[in-house]
């Protein structure tokens, strides 16, 4: 199997690769369609900021590659944000995969939100051997909010999107590759789609 | 619901751990690496790196020692010691790290706080803040506690967290090493007066001092090394009596 990472210069995605070798996995860092659209799965991870991300993806022509994927796509925290229609970080447009807006939490909590929040109403083989109310680890200032194309939610002030998916697009909040033995089994998952 | 967090932090000296780390069931309690995955294999929800070597040839070691956590370790880590530009940020998160903390040197030049956050997001970057209180004031320390400065702990920490600071990390001077529990009045105060998470730091003794913490104290988290390290309380122990008082944690 050929699995990709998608390396647009968003971001920590040597954790992301690391995970996926403690399951025996080597994953390819890699910006160039053709490189992408080959793989058999793909990771479109992000940390860091929307509209500069956006920025990154459109100096490469991925902005238009991506929504066009047919294989299994796992987007990460920033990148499962960067699937939606719009966000409010920079009033930032998205690739429009999923249809929900991305929107930042209120000052009624502290944001960023960091650290291991459970998560709920999983709807997908993405989380098989996962059980209701797991912990995955999250830092996040801004939320999908909950919608029909949500595969699990938390609540933080509100009850929010922690997982979508569409078709062959899945997206988490959440980094599995930093959530221990439950995020390492959501990757073991995704390989398996 | 967000639960709040336990976090061991290890002193490396020249990527070795330091200060009286005694495990009977490690191999080598100084190898950081063994050290950490053993910490997260009992409930450890973060982990702090505090570099203190005094050398260069020290800190390549450093980023060489991220490099294998970032390999072995499934849970997130933070690095501190010494950082005092973008450059050292960037090598360590490229090496793995996922959040890095700094301390003295924002005292010296706050404006790094503000080119930290705008280059690789406030999420990622946790301001170190070390306190001693004297005559009724909360005063900041430089290097490692031990110049005073004509900062005060709550100015201070506002500011850091209107530059973008992620995360205050406060340790109270009055309470490290003593064993008698965290500054609960001012983690309280600083919890109030900010919006952004506190991570309690200096005076863990007993399993009550962690409840102290957060019911008291209202932090997000709370930080300990040799109570952890010298095996006199284990991270479970202090879970579950969390939980008891009904304390949200990850079991």
């Amino acid at each position: 199997m050929k699995l990709v990472i998608i390396n647009y210069g968003a971001g920590n995605i040597k954790s992301i690769q690391f995970a996926f070798k403690r399951l025996g996995m080597n994953a390819i860092l890699s910006n160039k369609p053709e490189e992408i659209l080959k793989a058999d799965k793909v990771i479109f991870p992000g940390v860091g900021q929307a509209k500069s991300a956006i920025k990154m993806l459109q100096g490469s022509g991925l902005d238009i590659i991506i929504p066009q994927l047919t294989q299994p796509v796992l987007g990460i925290c920033l990148g499962m944000q960067l699937l939606c229609n719009d966000t409010e970080e920079g009033n930032t447009n998205g690739l429009g995969v999923f249809n929900v807006s991305v929107k930042r939490f209120s000052n009624q909590v502290k944001v960023p939100q960091i650290g291991w929040n459970s998560i709920t109403n999983l709807k997908s083989k993405l989380f098989n051997g996962i059980s209701e109310n797991e912990y995955m680890y999250l830092v996040h200032s801004y939320y999908a909010e909950n919608c029909k194309e949500a595969i699990a939610t938390t609540n933080y002030n509100q009850i929010y999107s922690s997982a979508l998916q569409k078709n062959n697009f899945y997206g988490v909040q959440f980094h599995p590759e930093k959530s221990s033995y439950a995020g390492e089994q959501l990757l073991k998952n995704f390989l398996e789609l | 619901m967000l639960t709040k967090r336990i976090i061991p932090c290890l002193d490396i000296k020249d990527g070795r751990t330091v200060k009286g780390v005694n495990f009977i069931d490690l191999r080598d309690a100084g190898n950081p690496i063994e050290l950490a995955k053993m910490y997260a294999e009992n409930g450890a929800d973060e982990l702090v790196f505090l570099d203190i070597s005094a050398t260069l040839e020290g800190r390549k070691t450093m980023l060489d020692m991220v490099l294998k956590v970032a390999k072995q370790v499934n849970i997130p880590f933070t690095v501190g010691g010494g950082i005092t530009s973008i450059e050292d940020v960037d090598a360590l998160l490229k090496c793995g790290a996922d959040k890095i903390s700094i301390n003295s040197s924002a005292i010296k030049r706050p404006d790094l706080i503000n080119e930290l956050s705008s280059k690789f997001g406030s999420q990622c970057i946790v301001v170190a803040i070390d306190a001693k209180l004297i005559n009724g004031r909360w005063i900041v320390h430089l290097a490692g506690g031990s110049i005073p400065t004509e900062l005060d702990l709550f100015d201070w920490s506002k500011e850091a967290e209107k530059r973008g600071a992620g995360e205050i990390l406060f340790t109270s001077m009055n309470n490290d090493g003593t064993k008698n529990g965290f500054a609960n009045h001012a983690l309280n105060k600083l919890s109030k007066e900010l919006n952004i998470p506190i991570i309690a730091s200096g005076g863990a003794g007993t399993i009550q001092h962690f409840v102290d913490a957060f019911t008291l104290g209202k932090s997000d988290a709370a930080l300990a090394a040799s109570v952890f390290h010298f095996g006199e309380i284990t991270i479970k122990d202090v879970k579950n009596k969390l939980k008891n008082k009904n304390i949200p944690v990850r079991l």
